[in-house]
Order: structure tokens, then sequence, then C-alpha cells
């Protein structure tokens, strides 16, 4: 019996110390009627070598291709240590710390997050995670509507440069108690929100702002945070955290900084894996600390005054308030966390701008290059981080489907979310990928535009 | 506690193998770059290496202790789960990847969806809420969405158990709606009648988990399925006890339209200390078209098998998306692994061998002379005992036990809830745990109730073995301390 430890004698003498003839018998209060016999369309058992080699012949069904996508998920190195240390069964098979005394180990590691995200930032107070980078989104926009008392509205309005996805998140958690998410006009030749257009009668409950932004640009955040503050909104920043080694810190855009932090932490030492698991992160000013969302870490000290730490303002959440909770949510992610706590550690502030630098000199060479191919130019003026949008001259997904076949994820198409801007391709090369990545690259889709396939 | 890895930083310091070696010059305009400079730590790996392990030494976990935390399922996470989900062609597979690209992530996704539907009895299933409270929102949402699709806009009341977990209510909220709270009979069962009194044209939903969170089999529940949809209601089950029930009933056979199932807790994906979860949702005919996006879709043609995504043209009426891509991938991978290593018999045996473990340690808990919350009924697999002679008699409260039990190397029962037994630990031993396991858990709590009784011990300053004594809850939230400022940690014993 797989994991399953009980002897036939174990079995025989539980049974008799409960009073129960049988197994069967255990179950004597569920009617009869609902009973089933056993499990259609269920596999039989496998033995964990036949399961490996399963797993495995699956695994390499999905190849090792040349990925240049970004669109949210970064691909970066991902140094040993960090897999290695996450996965000891101390970190992995632990639950969340509500007997503190016993989890000393994720508390500290979650309270170091917090204050590495906080640095980050540069903002006052970290929660310990929520889900992921657009499920944070929806709850930065919930804790807006609650933290910002002057403003009546429920409307939440979007740089041009917002994730898409980011936004029907947002509206599936949200949409239900009435906010609304619209996005401001965009700049078609730098991406970029139009300042001369912006309707100074609004007043949005929140303004949300993308740094880098969805289409690789860099929007002018200080001139839009002060903007969005005038007129009394919140400000929510998106942020990838790979990119605040070196781009401005939230809590110093505009005048008074950003109310609220958020994003996907995945860069941070996360596989890719499909999509997950991975970690949202949000921050925010100390005066929302109470209408922030998830569990949060404090410092405080035990018995004999010495330091230790414990979940603190449980008082907002599910499992005290209920109804009447910040949010719904009772997880953090906390294996990813530490897997980014290590992860930050290792790689301290020097190593993150190498990384970030890096990344933003190797898109730039592959951006060159492919726009020396007739028919592909730049989509947008304007700086970059470590993304960039290509026009093409015909439709980007038999471009993307051609690349394929030898073997390179060329891109995100974003012609699907944006048909406005024409035949624009998004592509991301990080400090994983060589010049002769890129050069491979470039080959590739000077075939692909020379065949007369695409 | 042990030295913040802040503490250990030293300015120029730091994992040379780690990072690009190259110093490159940015295009950016200076006035979008950060002036300021980030205080993370600089240290090296084998400091980092040492930190961090040192830190998981200070935790309980599965792996080390025995860990009886009612309505967790703190079962063994087989460790084959993790390597193979960690292979390179799963983990290195970028979400937006053409499916050519991931045959082999979507069959397992395919295969997973197929079995979650064979346990639960439903018509289809999601994968994308990435933890149970979202998988509530999911249910709760699609319901929301079936009324308001038929033009029954009034129906925004949802029925919940005094008895359930705080997500429960904590989601109908989110969700828009109000909530009306039902009391629990002296048995456990819900009170019939208030069930009936309740319903009307109003009723959303009713959010029941089953076995319930007092540890028992809600005897009616075909009743009370008939009285919600009689009512026009529709039945939404709160999977976090599905372990119980395993290969034995299924929720769709009950009359549920709507499940979440915790991947995390049945279907032994790790904990993680409090995340990631998976809580993926079942279906019945009536929601089918109101699933979150994007499921997995399997077609055949000539002979050949391909797998890919159904997104919201395939099904308009859907609630949505929740997460930025699928959803926790990697969660559901290893909960595909566990559930073909344990197949179709090993998913009864997990129920009948849980439920087994629950009634021995009730049994022997009772004869030891604890008092159960509910003599009268089997347990599920996991029972309650109440503790509240014992905070009369000896000022032993049940968080007190809970600590001395940290003392003796076992990790405490769930405390304080559900919240309407008092002084309540809520125990769920797991299938995977011995009987030799169990039989030193009974004797460690009555040696914690004989000294008290005997010898006058009080544990009000328990635990006293761990890395820390108890912790000052109130201080922690009275004078916030969220992130380590080295201007204001100076002075200050650390």
């Amino acid at each position: 019996m797989p994991f399953i430890p009980h002897t036939e004698d174990d079995t025989r003498e539980m049974l008799e110390a409960i009073g129960a003839a049988s197994l069967e018998d255990l179950f004597d209060e569920i009617p009869a009627a609902l009973k089933i016999d056993g499990l259609d369309n269920m596999p039989d058992a496998l033995s964990e070598m036949q399961m490996a080699r399963l797993m495995r012949e699956r695994a390499a069904m999905d190849g090792a291709p040349l990925c240049f996508i970004g669109a949210g998920a970064y691909e970066h190195h991902i140094p040993t240590v960090v897999w290695d240390i996450a996965t000891r069964g101390e970190f992995y098979s632990a639950y969340t710390p509500y007997q503190a005394e016993a989890s000393q180990g994720t508390l500290q590691t979650i309270y170091e997050y917090q204050t590495m995200m906080t640095e980050l930032t540069g903002l006052d107070v970290s929660n310990a995670s929520l889900y992921d980078g657009a499920s944070a989104l929806a709850e930065a926009a919930l804790m807006a509507v609650r933290s910002n008392r002057a403003v009546k509205s429920k409307q939440v309005l979007l740089a041009p440069g917002v994730n898409p996805v980011y936004r029907k998140v947002a509206m599936a958690i949200s949409g239900r108690q009435g906010l609304t998410f619209d996005y401001l006009p965009m700049n078609p030749q730098t991406g970029n929100v139009v300042f001369d257009s912006l309707d100074d009668d609004s007043s949005p409950v929140a303004v949300v702002i993308q740094q880098p932004s969805f289409l690789g640009t860099l929007e002018d955040v200080d001139r839009l945070t002060d903007w969005a503050q005038a007129r009394g909104a919140h400000v929510i920043a998106i942020v990838n955290p790979t990119s605040l080694a070196l781009l401005s810190a939230p809590g110093r855009w505009g005048a008074g900084g950003v109310d609220i932090a958020c994003g996907e932490g995945q860069p941070l030492g996360i596989p890719l894996s499909s999509g997950g698991p991975y970690f949202g992160f949000m921050t925010c000013k100390q005066k929302h600390v109470r209408q922030m969302p998830g569990r949060i870490v404090g410092r405080t000290t035990d018995l004999d005054g010495n330091s230790g730490f414990a979940l603190t303002l449980q008082a907002r959440e599910q499992h005290i308030r209920r109804s009447k909770a910040t949010s719904n949510i009772c997880t953090n992610q906390g294996l990813m966390v530490t897997a980014a706590t290590i992860y930050m550690s290792l790689l301290g502030y020097d190593g993150l701008t190498r990384v970030a630098r890096q990344s933003h000199r190797n898109v730039a060479r592959l951006a060159a290059g492919l726009c020396g191919i007739t028919g592909v130019e730049r989509a947008f003026d304007g700086p970059h981080f470590h993304e960039v949008g290509l026009r093409l001259d015909r439709p980007v997904g038999p471009v993307l489907d051609a690349l394929a076949e030898k073997n390179i994820l060329g891109g995100y198409d974003l012609s699907a979310e944006h048909p406005d801007l024409g035949n624009v391709v998004l592509v991301c090369a990080t400090e994983t990928k060589t010049d002769d990545d890129i050069t491979v690259y470039v080959d590739a889709l000077r075939e692909v535009f020379a065949s007369s396939a695409v | 506690m042990d030295a913040l890895i802040f503490n250990k930083s030293r300015a120029g310091r730091r994992a040379f193998a780690q990072a690009p070696r190259n110093a490159v010059d940015v295009d950016i305009p200076q006035s979008l770059l950060r002036p300021d400079r980030p205080r993370l730590p600089e240290v090296s790996e084998l400091q980092v290496v040492r930190h961090f392990t040192r830190l998981s030494q200070l935790n309980f976990s599965i792996d080390t202790q025995f860990y009886p935390l009612g309505s967790c399922t703190m079962k063994y996470n087989p460790r084959a789960c993790n390597a193979l989900a960690m292979l390179p062609g799963f983990a290195n597979r970028h979400p937006l990847g053409p499916v050519s690209y991931g045959q082999g992530f979507l069959s397992c996704m395919f295969e997973l969806q197929e079995m979650l539907m064979s346990v639960t009895g439903m018509r289809g299933v999601s994968l994308t809420p990435m933890a149970g409270a979202q998988g509530e929102l999911a249910g709760v949402a699609m319901i929301r969405a079936y009324h308001d699709a038929r033009g029954d806009h009034e129906r925004t009341e949802i029925l919940v158990p005094d008895a359930a977990h705080g997500t429960n209510p904590a989601t109908a909220t989110m969700c828009g709606c109000v909530v009306r709270e039902l009391p629990t009979g002296d048995s456990g069962d819900i009170d019939f009648d208030a069930l009936k009194g309740a319903v009307g044209p109003q009723t959303a939903g009713i959010m029941l988990t089953n076995p319930s969170t007092l540890g028992v089999f809600e005897r009616r529940i075909l009743d009370v399925a008939k009285v919600v949809h009689d009512a026009g209601g529709l039945l939404y089950y709160d999977g976090a006890n599905l372990n119980a029930i395993l290969g034995m009933v299924r929720p769709g056979d009950m009359g549920f339209d709507v499940i979440h199932m915790n991947l995390h807790k049945t279907f032994s994906t790790p904990h993680g200390g409090g995340g990631p979860g998976s809580g993926a949702v079942g279906v019945g005919e009536r929601l089918l078209p109101f699933m979150p996006v994007p499921v997995v879709s399997r077609e055949e043609s000539q002979g050949r098998i391909s797998y890919g995504w159904l997104a919201e043209d395939d099904l308009p009426q859907s609630i949505g998306r929740l997460s930025g891509f699928m959803g926790n991938a990697g969660v559901l991978l290893r909960a595909y692994i566990y559930m073909r290593l344990v197949g179709r018999d090993g998913m009864r045996r997990i129920a009948e061998y849980a439920t087994l473990n629950a009634n021995y340690l009730q049994a022997r808990l009772r004869d030891a002379g604890f008092e159960l919350a509910y003599p009268g009924r089997r347990a599920s697999h996991e029972f309650i005992i109440t503790l509240k002679h014992e905070a009369r008699r000896f000022d032993m409260t049940a968080m007190d036990i809970a600590k001395a039990l940290l003392d003796r190397n076992y990790h405490a029962p769930t405390t304080y809830f559900p919240l309407l037994v008092p002084e309540c630990l809520l125990i769920e031993p797991t299938e995977t745990e011995s009987k030799e396991t169990l039989d030193g858990f009974v004797t460690a709590m009555m040696d914690i109730a004989r000294e008290a009784r005997e010898n006058g011990v009080r544990y009000k300053e328990a635990p006293y073995k761990m890395p820390v004594r108890r912790l000052d809850d109130v201080k922690a939230a009275r004078d916030l301390d969220l992130a380590f400022r080295p201007d204001a940690d100076e002075g200050r014993e650390t």
C-alpha cells in the first residue's frame, strides 16, 4: 500500500481498540446508497520506477527550445543552492507557521524576505506574498478601495502598459465588488500614456502603472504618479523585481511615491514551470498596512525577552474576521518566497544589477540584429529594459510557427491583444542568452523571411 | 533567534559564481534610474547555505515530526513527486510556449482533470485556481454566473454553517454575496429545521464541507441537497476533507454542483511553510459553461492525439481568468504524480486508513480520559477533543497543551477551531502515520495531563525547549516591526 505503513496486525489491533469489526464499519454513518464500489477511469498504481520512466518520456516531449519569450515570465539562471535548500524537508513539508515557536525558520525567512522586498521597492512594509503577479493586482485594487476613503468611486485606471491578462484577472476576482478597470489612452509611437489627452476631471480610486510596461517600454512614472495623486487617486505600481536593480523604486516615483507596489516574483529564482507556482509580492506605505491582504510576519519578543518572529495583524484575516476579512486569502506562496529569499541573498544588489544589465544589453543586441532584416523594425520609440517590441511586415503567428520548427520560441505575439498596433512581436533576451544564441535567432529569422512560406 | 542574514553582510562580499561577470552600460535615461542602493545582503555562497540550512532546522515539518493538524491533512509528501516535477522539460517550459512544445506536460494535466473527475463524480474540472480559497472564489463566482445567466438576479445569499472554515464566509463576501450562518445541531449535523427556514428565492447556494470541520459525516446530506435545490439554490462542496472519503463516496453523487479540491492536502503536494497550494474546481452539468479558463483539451484526429487549451473563445460564459497563466502548474504535476503512484485501489485505502487512524486515536484519547466533542459519533479522518474541564480545573487551555506538545516533539493539533467548540483540539493523524507514532502521541498527551493533575504543573510558559519561548503576539501587533532597518536596530539585542 503506497505510503501507508500498517501491517495486518496493526490494523487488527487498531480495529479492536475502536470496537469495530472491519474497516468498512468505520463508514457506517455514510448512507449506503452513496457508497461506490470502485473508481472508473482511474489507472492502476505505478511503482516509482515506472512513474519515473513515464515522466522522463513526457518531459522529453516538451523539448528544450531556445526561448525568447518573456511577457510576464522570465528565464533567469537559478543558482543550484536555491532549490537544494528550499526543498529541504524542513522547509518543503512544513505548514503555515501558526505555531510560531516551532516555525522560526519559516518565519525568519519571511521576515528577511519582507525586508528585501521593501528595500527593492522603496516602500515601508511587505506582506508574506500572494498567489502570483496577476492576482496581486486584484488584491492591490481592492486594498486601494478600502484605504482610499476620500474617493467614493470604484474606478481603477490602468496605464496602457498594464498587462492585459492582469486586467482580466483583476476583473474576475474583484468585479463582483463593483470595481472597474479602464485603460488610459496610449501613444502608439511610444507605447506609453498620452499625457495631453488625460481627462483632468476624472476621479479614479486608483491608477495602476506598470514599469517596465507589458510592451517593453519605460513610462514616465514620475509624471504619471503626480497626475494620479493630484486627483486623489492611490497609485499602484506593477514592477519587475529584476528591473528594480536599475530602475527607480516605486516608493520614490513622483513627489510622493506610490501607495502600493506589487508584481510577479518569478524572476527571483523560480522556474518557468508552465506558469506556476510563482508568487505575487506586495509592499505599501506604512499608513496602509492594516488594509493589506495576506499574511504578515513581525518581530517580537518571547518570555525571556529574546527576539523571535510571529504572524501578526491576524485580525485582518479570514480565520478571525470571516465575512469581514480584508481578503479570503489563506496562503502565501511560502516555498517560492523561501527560494526567492535565498536567490536575493546569493545575488545581492550587485549580482542583481549584473543580471539586469546583461539582460538589458542582450535584448538590445538581439533587437539590433533582428532589425537588420528587411521587414523588421522597432515598434516603439524610447528606452527599454529587457524586452522589445518589433513590428514585422507580415503576420506574427506564421513567423513564430516557422521559428518553432527550428527549435526557437521567437517571442510573444502582441497582435492578439493589440491588433491596433499591427504585427508586433515582443522579444526578450535575459542574461541566459549568449551572443551565439542571439546569432542563431537572427539567422533563423532571416531564413524564415527569405522563404516564401510566411 | 539566529542572526539575520543582514547582520552577516560585509560590503563588497558576494557569491561571485552566480551573476554575469562583465559590467555593461545601460542605455536608459538617468531620470528613470534609481539613485539609491537597496540594502540586500552581501554574503558568500557558503554563508547563504549555512544561514538557510540553519533556519530550516528551526522548523517542525512532516519530514521531522508528527504533525496532526486538523483540517490540514499533513501527510507524507513523496519525494519522487518533487524530483519528477522538476525534470528540465517541465521546469524550463515557458507558460506561453506553443502547445507543440508542451504535449508531455499537457497530457499530464488532461489526465489529472480526468482523474479528479473520477474521484469527485463531477462532469468537468478546471485546474487553474491557485489555492483552496481561490477555488472557493471560483465556485461561488460560478454559482452567481449561473443564476445571472438565468436572469435570476435576486439570488445573492450564501448559506454557511457556523462550523465552516473562515474562508467560506470571506469568499462569499468577495463575490458580493450576503452570508447567512446556519447553526449546528447537538450531534454535529446541520440544524435541518434551520436550513428549511433559511432557504428561499434569495438563496444563491450553500457552502458545505462533508465530512464537516467537526470531523463527522453530514448524515442527511441528500435531504440537505434536496431542500437547497428545491429552493433554486446550488450546493458548493469545500474539499478540505476529501481525504476522508476518497474512493468511498463522491461529492457529485451527494448532489453537489461545484467543488474545490485542496491538492496540497488530499493529493499530498507540499505545504511549503504556507503554500503554494492548488485549488482545482470540479463542476456538475449546470456549471460546465462557467468554468474558469484555461482548461486543457484533448483532440483525436486520424489516430493522432493532441492536447491544447480551452480559453475565453471556447467558453464564452466563463467566469474568466484567476491567474496570469494557468495556475500552479508545478503543484498540479506533483498531484498528478502522486495519484498515479497511488492508483485506483490506493485511493480507497487512503480514506480507509486515514479513518482508521483517526478513530483509533480518538478511542485511545477517550480511554485516556480526554473528552470528545461528539462522543456518539464515528470520527471521519479527524476528530475534536474539548479541554473545557481541564481549563476549569487545572487552568490548562488548548493553547497550553499545544505548546506542551511542542516540547515533547509533536506538532500541535489545530487549536480553537471550529469556533463553536470551547477549548478544542482538532486532530487529524492522516493515513501515512504508523500505530507506534499514534501511541507515542497518546502517551505524550497522557503525560501532559497527568503532570497537570498530579503535580500541579502548569504550561502557561511552555514551550521551554523550542528555539524561542512563548512569543508576545500583542507586542507583535502593537509595536510593528515588519522589516529590518539597521538604523532602528542599533542598540537593540538581536
